[in-house]
């Protein structure tokens, strides 16, 4: 997507000369390149600090979800994932996902290695990385925030049982290399780019990724104690619904981000145009898969679940993700109602399977995000059902395999779940010492 | 002295203070409680999975009156209380045999 924007904004560089003596009378003002650069490096600054909120919107979800004796462990998991996701796509994720063009193997392997580095201070003009497209920094941070968004999908998933410092070290595997590795086969100009893969802003490279780590994670570590027995599911309630909706709304608020700065550019009507036709079909999708989730729990179980309604907007925004520039705001509808109603059976069909998974990331971002990945296919003519379906099944296996040997390793060597007891007893205390609601106590 | 104890639909509960006060009970004691009776339990469905709720939330109402207002205390309960529906509750009178009030000393009805 980078390279490509990399042509358009070229000759967008060229179009001064072409304009200027009035001679393309359907291009009747120039954007300077100046204006285009920093109006391109605002989208990224702008999307990039929506998506970071994304990491709030994910550990208030997670949080209400889970039961009150682990509500502190799974803050301290958000808060440690986000870092090292920051320190470890500084460390050498960015250069692996995006090699500009320098391969060790060609469209597989990036040949640029080691840390993330930015522009001078008080650069010009002359001076900057590519004068055709944004800041370095501002493009850095905004795919570091991506790179932070894939982990978090991961923890809301294991919650409850698992150890702390395990799970961190799968974050940095996964945010050092699985998620750039692959990154940079499709954002990075690699082989399933070459291949005509369309993945707008991720619903595979991003959620789908996170959503297959997650679900060999949780089959690695197992249910959570008393989660299934004797052939039945037993509800385990989430303690704070709250902060869950809360946590929703903020995820679909920084979504517009998310998907917006996808766009990559702001320095044309075209482009300014097409960002807000994004935030549009991004937040029909994301009302469809939430009233779709409403009046299919409604129908079905007699009540509407409010915690399906809140993996139906997810589930909406995975969805669009893949591509949220040309669908029509009625095609963005039906895309995201039909993900709400994915994540809805997708939620039984993972507890008939006897998978745990504590918040329902892997129908949301997996499962939505399969589906939101074929949806491309209905409305961008590029995109053809066989590369979507050959990109779909790389990423799977790929991430299957490597994630599938970390968690193995970590489960060997220093082992990823915590004691039957200490998991009874709340991984607050046992892992802690520190409780999330002490207010009675005190 | 006869002391009262009645259950009912916690949102019942102001209906029958309201109740109870004009029967001229001047006090009483109320708890939260959870329990089955001939309602017992219903059935829920959390993402998905159906759970069964064995213990439905009620309010117990304790009063301890005198002899003569025990009828009046019933009816008051038993009319405000009443849905009609399953699940309205239960009333129980058991004897008191002594009572005192902790500031004066006083016993027997001048307590209560």
């Amino acid at each position: 997507m980078k390279l490509r924007t990399l042509a358009l904004t070229a000759a967008l560089v060229a179009m001064p000369a072409l304009g200027f003596a009035q001679d393309t009378p359907e291009i009747p003002v120039d954007v300077p390149t100046d204006v285009v650069w920093i109006f391109t490096t605002l989208l990224f600054l702008i999307a990039g600090f929506l998506v970071f909120f994304m990491a709030c919107g994910f550990a208030m979800l997670e949080a209400g979800l889970v039961r009150s004796k682990n509500v502190t462990m799974q803050l301290t998991k958000n808060m440690g994932l986000f870092g090292f996701a920051c320190l470890m796509y500084y460390l050498i994720g960015y250069n692996l996902m995006y090699p500009l063009g320098t391969w060790t193997v060609e469209g597989v392997l990036s040949g640029i290695w080691g840390v993330g580095l930015v522009e001078a201070v008080g650069v010009g003009a002359d001076g900057v990385d590519d004068y055709g497209y944004a800041s370095t920094a501002s493009d850095f941070y905004f795919q570091m925030m991506f790179c932070a968004a894939t982990a978090s999908i991961v923890s809301g998933a294991v919650a409850e049982r698992i150890k702390l410092w395990p799970f961190l070290i799968f974050v940095i595997v996964l945010t050092g290399v699985i998620y750039p590795l692959q990154g940079s086969w499709k954002w990075g100009g690699g082989f399933l780019d070459e291949a005509g893969f369309l993945d707008f802003a991720g619903s595979t490279v991003v959620h789908s990724v996170g959503g297959w780590a997650a679900l060999v994670g949780v089959i690695i570590l197992g249910p959570r104690i008393g989660k299934y027995k004797d052939g039945a599911v037993v509800p385990i309630m989430g303690s704070n619904l709250p902060l869950a909706t809360l946590g929703v709304f903020i995820l679909w608020l920084g979504w517009f981000g998310f998907n917006g700065g996808s766009q990559l550019a702001m320095g044309s009507i075209g482009d300014i145009a097409d960002v807000s036709r994004i935030f549009m079909n991004t937040n029909m999708a994301a009302a469809a898969g939430a009233l779709a989730a409403l009046i299919l729990t409604s129908v079905l179980y007699g009540k509407a679940d409010l915690t399906m309604v809140l993996n139906g907007a997810l589930a909406g925004l995975v969805s669009i993700t893949a591509e949220p520039l040309t669908p029509t705001l009625a095609m963005a509808i039906l895309i995201g109602a039909i993900g709400g109603i994915i994540v809805v059976f997708g939620v039984t069909l993972l507890d008939k399977l006897k998978i745990d998974d504590v918040v329902g990331a892997i129908p949301v971002h997996l499962f939505a995000g399969i589906w939101g990945t074929i949806a491309v296919v209905l409305t961008n003519s590029d995109a053809s059902i066989g590369s979507q379906l050959y990109g779909i099944v790389v990423y799977a296996v790929v991430t299957v395999v490597l994630s599938g040997i970390v968690w193995f390793i970590l489960k060997a060597t220093m082992g990823i779940r915590v004691s039957e007891e200490d998991e009874i007893a709340g991984l607050d205390t046992t892992e802690l010492g520190m409780e999330g609601y002490d207010i009675a106590k005190s | 002295m006869k002391l009262i104890i009645a259950t009912i639909k916690p949102f019942k509960l102001e209906e029958v203070r309201e109740a109870l006060t004009s029967a001229g009970v001047t006090g009483m004691m109320v708890t939260e409680v959870k329990g089955y009776g001939a309602q017992s339990g219903h059935t829920e469905i959390y993402r998905g999975a159906e759970y069964s709720v064995n213990f439905v939330p009620k309010v117990r109402i304790e009063v301890v009156v005198s002899d003569d207002v025990v009828e009046a205390a019933m009816s008051a309960i038993e009319t405000a209380a009443k849905t009609g529906k399953i699940g309205d509750g239960k009333i129980f009178v058991l004897p008191v045999e002594q009572a005192v009030r902790v500031r004066t000393g006083e016993t027997g009805n001048d307590a209560i």
